[in-house]
C-alpha cells in the first residue's frame, strides 16, 4: 500500500505533461478478440485424439526409430526369396563352418573395386581335423547385383533365380558364414525372418481376440461370469509354462505338415498370452461402464454387444494396442525357447529358433561363434517392439 | 478382513481341484506312459517275461485302469500326503525333490535379490528423467536383458567365465563338492559358481520390473499432491521418497504370488544349458520320460506354492496399501 502511495504522489521535479488524452474507440468490439488463438494453438485444440496421440508419439524418438526399423523388417518378410543371395536349403559341402566373408570396397593395393569379397582357402589339419580357411587377399570375388544365381521357388510356387546380389561366377558369398551342411547364414537368417515375425503377430491376434472377448463379457457383465473366469485365469497362471508348452507340443501329431505344426504352436503360444490381456480388458471395464456415456447408451437402449463393441472398446483401444505390441516379444522368445527345447519348429523349416537350436552347445560358442547372429536379429527385434510398446503406451493418453 | 481370509481359503478348494484336474491332463496328454519306453527297451535286450512283469506293474501302479480311476488313486494319495513314486529314479517322490529344493531356493532367492537392487534404481531413476539420454540408455539394458535369448546368454557367459575365471562349465558348484556334506569350501564354491544363473535368469525379470516401476512411477509424478508437496517446499529426494514411490511399490508386492512358478518355469531352459542341480531340469525330464507322479506331484506343489503366494500378496498389499479394500465389490 506504502509503495503504491509514493506513487501517486505529486512529482514536482518531473517535467509536467499533458496527460493522456482520453479516447473513445468507434471501432465495434468484439469480444471474442481477446481469447483469439494462434493458428497453433487452434491446430491444437481442434487436433482428434489420434493426431495428438501421433504428436506424442513422435517425442518418443526411440520408439520412431524402432517403428521404422520393424516397417523394414517386416517388408522383407514377402521378398525374402529375392532378397537372400542363395536358396536356404542349399548345401555346400565345399565350404561346411566357413567363417563369415567381409564385405570390402578396396584392394589390398588400396584401388577401387567395389563391394567385394576376397576368396577362401580351405585346408583339413590333419592332425586336430579342424578346418581351417585361410583368405587370400590376391583373388577378389566383386558382387553381382540384381542378378540370377541361386534357384528357389518363389512363395513356393513359381520358379525363380533372380536375386538382390550374388557372389561371383564360381565364387561364394558368405557374409555370416556357413553351418554345419555348408548352408548360407545369411539367407537362412533372411528366411527364417517370415515365420518369426510372423508367428509373433498371428499368435497376438489370436490372444488378443481370446482376450477382448473373455475380458469384454467379465469386465461388462460383473457377477458370477467375473468370478469364473478370474478363477480360470487364476488357474492357467499358477500352472508353468514348460508343461503345458510341452503337453500341448505332444499332442501336436508328428505326421503334421511343418505349417500345420506352425500353426498349431501359435495357437499353444496364444492359448498362454491371453489372460494378461483379458484382465486388462476388464479391469479397464469395470471402472469405463460406470461412466455417464455408458449409462447414457443403456438407457437409450443399447445393448450390451453394441455397449461394449461401439462405446466401451474404442476408448481404451489404444492401451490395448499398446499393450498386444508389448506382448509380441514374449511370443518370438517363446518361440526360440520351444525351438531350442525341441519342442517347436523342427527343420527343414527355418525360423530364428531353430537356427539358435543349432547354436546350443559350447562348442560353437568356442570354435563357431557366427551359428550366434541369429541371436542378433532376436535381440534387435525384441528390443524394437519393446521401445515402440513403450512409445505407444505413452501416447495411448494424449489428454493426459 | 477375517472374512475375507477365510472366504478366499474356502475358494482355494475348489482352484486346486481343478488345477490338479489340469495338471493330471497335462501329464498323461502325451500318448504311451513310462511302462511302455520299458517294454520295448526290455524286449530290446532279449529279455523273455517282459510282458508279464510290466503287467504286474501296470497293476501295482493302477495303470490299467481308466483315466478317471487312475486319477483319483493319485488325488487321495496327495491328500494323504503321499506324494507317490518315482519311476524313473526308483525313489519316493519326497527324496527325489528333497536335495534339490535347498539349491533352488538359494537360486531363487538370489535371483530375486539382484532382480530387486538392479530394477529398483534403474526404475526410478529412468521416471524422474523421462526422454533424457540417460533414461534410454537405462532402460536400453534393462531391456536388453529381456531381449537377449536365456540359454544363449547362459551359454556366452559359461564360456567367458571358464577362460577368463576358471571357473568348471556348467553346475552350482566344483566338480568336487558335489555329494558331499557342507563345507565352508562347498559354500564359496556355490557362491562362486552362482552369479552366472543369477544374471541369466534375473535378467528378464529386471526388465518387466523397470518398466511397470517407470510407468507407475510416471503416472503418480503427474498427480497434484506431488505438485503440492514440490509447491511447499520438499526437497525433491524425500519427496519422492516419501509419497509416489510409496504408491508405485504395488507391483513389486503383487509380484511376490506369481514369482516362484515364473522363475521355475522360465529357468528350466538356462538350467538346462548349465547343467544345475535345481528342480527346473528334473520337472522336464520327468516330464519328458512321462514319470508321471514325479512330475504331477511336482506341480501341485509348484501350484499350491502360487495359490498361497497370490493370497498373501493380496494381504500384503492391503496391509502396506490402505486405499485398497479387499472385502469390498465393485461399485455398481
Amino acid at each position: 500500500m506504502r509503495k503504491s502511495d509514493s506513487n501517486l504522489a505529486p512529482r514536482t521535479d518531473a517535467v509536467t505533461r499533458d496527460p493522456i488524452p482520453h479516447v473513445v474507440s468507434v471501432e465495434p468490439f468484439d469480444p471474442y478478440s481477446v481469447e483469439q488463438t494462434t493458428a497453433e494453438q487452434e491446430r491444437y485444440f481442434r487436433a482428434s485424439q489420434w493426431q495428438m496421440m501421433w504428436w506424442r508419439f513422435r517425442r518418443h524418438r526411440l520408439a520412431v526409430l524402432s517403428a521404422a526399423f520393424l516397417l523394414l523388417l517386416y517388408a522383407s518378410v514377402p521378398i525374402s526369396e529375392f532378397l537372400a543371395p542363395y536358396n536356404y536349403q542349399t548345401k555346400d559341402p565345399a565350404h561346411i563352418y566357413a567363417p563369415p566373408q567381409a564385405l570390402h570396397l578396396f584392394d589390398a593395393a588400396g584401388a577401387f573395386v567395389g563391394p567385394f569379397v576376397y576368396s577362401y582357402d580351405f585346408k583339413l589339419n590333419k592332425t586336430t581335423f579342424k578346418r581351417e580357411y585361410t583368405i587370400d587377399t590376391s583373388k577378389t570375388q566383386p558382387l553381382r547385383f540384381f542378378c540370377f544365381g541361386d534357384k528357389y521357388l518363389f512363395w513356393g510356387l513359381v520358379d525363380a533365380r533372380f536375386h538382390l546380389f550374388c557372389p561371383a561366377e564360381k565364387g561364394t558369398v558368405h557374409l555370416f558364414g556357413t553351418d554345419q551342411l555348408g548352408r548360407d547364414m545369411l539367407s537362412r537368417l533372411i528366411y527364417g525372418a517370415r515365420i518369426s515375425l510372423t508367428i509373433g503377430l498371428v499368435g497376438v491376434a489370436l490372444s488378443f481376440t481370446l482376450g477382448i472377448i473373455i475380458g469384454g463379457l467379465a469386465g461388462y457383465y460383473g457377477g458370477w461370469i467375473d468370478d469364473l473366469t478370474q478363477r480360470l485365469i487364476e488357474i492357467l497362471r499358477s500352472l508353468p509354462h514348460i508343461p503345458l508348452w510341452m503337453s500341448l507340443s505332444a499332442i501336436l501329431p508328428r505326421t503334421w505338415s511343418p505349417l500345420i505344426v506352425y500353426f498349431g504352436i501359435t495357437i499353444i503360444l496364444a492359448l498362454l498370452e491371453w489372460t494378461g490381456l483379458a484382465r486388462a480388458v476388464r479391469s479397464k471395464l469395470l471402472s469405463l461402464r460406470e461412466e455417464d456415456f455408458c449409462v447414457a447408451a443403456q438407457l437409450m437402449g443399447a445393448r450390451p454387444r453394441r455397449i461394449i463393441g461401439r462405446h466401451l472398446l474404442p476408448s481404451f483401444m489404444s492401451h490395448l494396442i499398446a499393450s498386444a505390441t508389448l506382448s509380441i516379444p514374449s511370443m518370438i522368445l517363446g518361440e526360440t525357447a520351444l525351438s531350442y527345447l525341441g519342442l517347436g519348429l523342427r527343420s527343414p523349416i527355418t525360423s530364428w529358433g531353430v537356427l539358435l537350436n543349432e547354436a546350443q552347445n559350447i562348442n560353437v560358442v568356442a570354435l563357431y561363434p557366427w551359428l550366434m547372429l541369429p541371436a542378433l536379429p532376436v535381440i534387435l527385434v525384441v528390443l524394437a517392439f519393446n521401445f515402440l510398446g513403450d512409445g505407444l503406451r505413452d501416447a495411448a493418453d494424449p489428454y493426459k | 478382513m477375517f472374512g475375507y481370509i477365510v472366504r478366499r481359503l474356502l475358494i482355494m478348494i475348489p482352484t486346486l481341484l481343478v488345477i490338479s484336474f489340469l495338471v493330471f491332463v497335462i501329464i498323461q496328454a502325451p500318448p504311451g506312459d513310462y511302462l511302455s519306453g520299458i517294454v520295448s527297451e526290455c524286449q530290446a535286450r532279449g529279455e523273455t517275461g517282459c510282458a508279464d512283469k510290466i503287467e504286474m506293474l501296470r497293476k501295482v501302479y493302477h495303470l490299467d485302469q481308466p483315466f478317471i480311476v487312475q486319477y483319483g488313486y493319485w488325488l487321495f494319495g496327495l491328500l494323504r500326503g503321499d506324494l507317490g513314486f518315482s519311476f524313473e529314479h526308483q525313489l519316493p517322490v519326497v527324496q527325489v525333490v528333497g536335495d534339490r529344493l535347498w539349491l533352488t531356493i538359494i537360486v531363487t532367492l538370489a535371483t530375486v535379490l539382484f532382480t530387486w537392487v538392479v530394477a529398483f534404481p534403474i526404475g526410478v531413476y529412468s521416471a524422474t528423467h523421462q526422454y533424457s539420454l540417460s533414461d534410454y540408455a537405462v532402460t536400453f539394458f534393462g531391456i536388453l536383458g529381456l531381449a537377449v535369448p536365456s540359454f544363449l546368454f547362459a551359454l556366452v557367459l559359461l564360456y567367458l567365465a571358464n577362460v577368463y575365471l576358471g571357473l568348471s562349465i556348467g553346475g552350482l558348484m566344483d566338480p568336487d563338492y558335489i555329494d558331499k556334506p557342507w563345507t565352508w569350501g562347498k559354500f564359496v564354491s556355490i557362491l562362486e559358481h552362482l552369479w552366472i544363473p543369477t544374471i541369466v535368469i534375473g535378467g528378464s525379470g529386471t526388465a518387466g520390473m523397470i518398466r511397470r516401476l517407470r510407468a507407475n512411477l510416471l503416472d503418480e509424478l503427474h498427480k497434484q499432491y506431488v505438485v503440492t508437496a514440490r509447491a511447499k517446499g520438499l526437497p525433491p529426494g524425500r519427496l519422492l521418497l516419501k509419497y509416489p514411490l510409496r504408491m508405485s511399490l504395488n507391483p513389486f508386492i503383487a509380484d511376490i504370488g506369481t514369482l516362484l512358478p515364473e522363475l521355475v518355469s522360465g529357468a528350466v531352459v538356462v538350467s538346462v544349458v548349465m547343467s544345475l542341480p535345481t528342480t527346473g531340469p528334473m520337472l522336464l525330464e520327468a516330464l519328458q520320460s512321462q514319470d508321471m507322479y514325479l512330475a504331477g506331484s511336482f506341480l501341485m506343489f509348484l501350484a499350491l506354492l502360487t495359490v498361497v503366494g497370490v493370497l498373501l500378496s493380496d494381504l500384503a498389499l492391503a496391509a502396506l496399501d490402505p486405499r485398497i479394500r479387499l472385502g469390498g465389490s465393485a461399485t455398481k
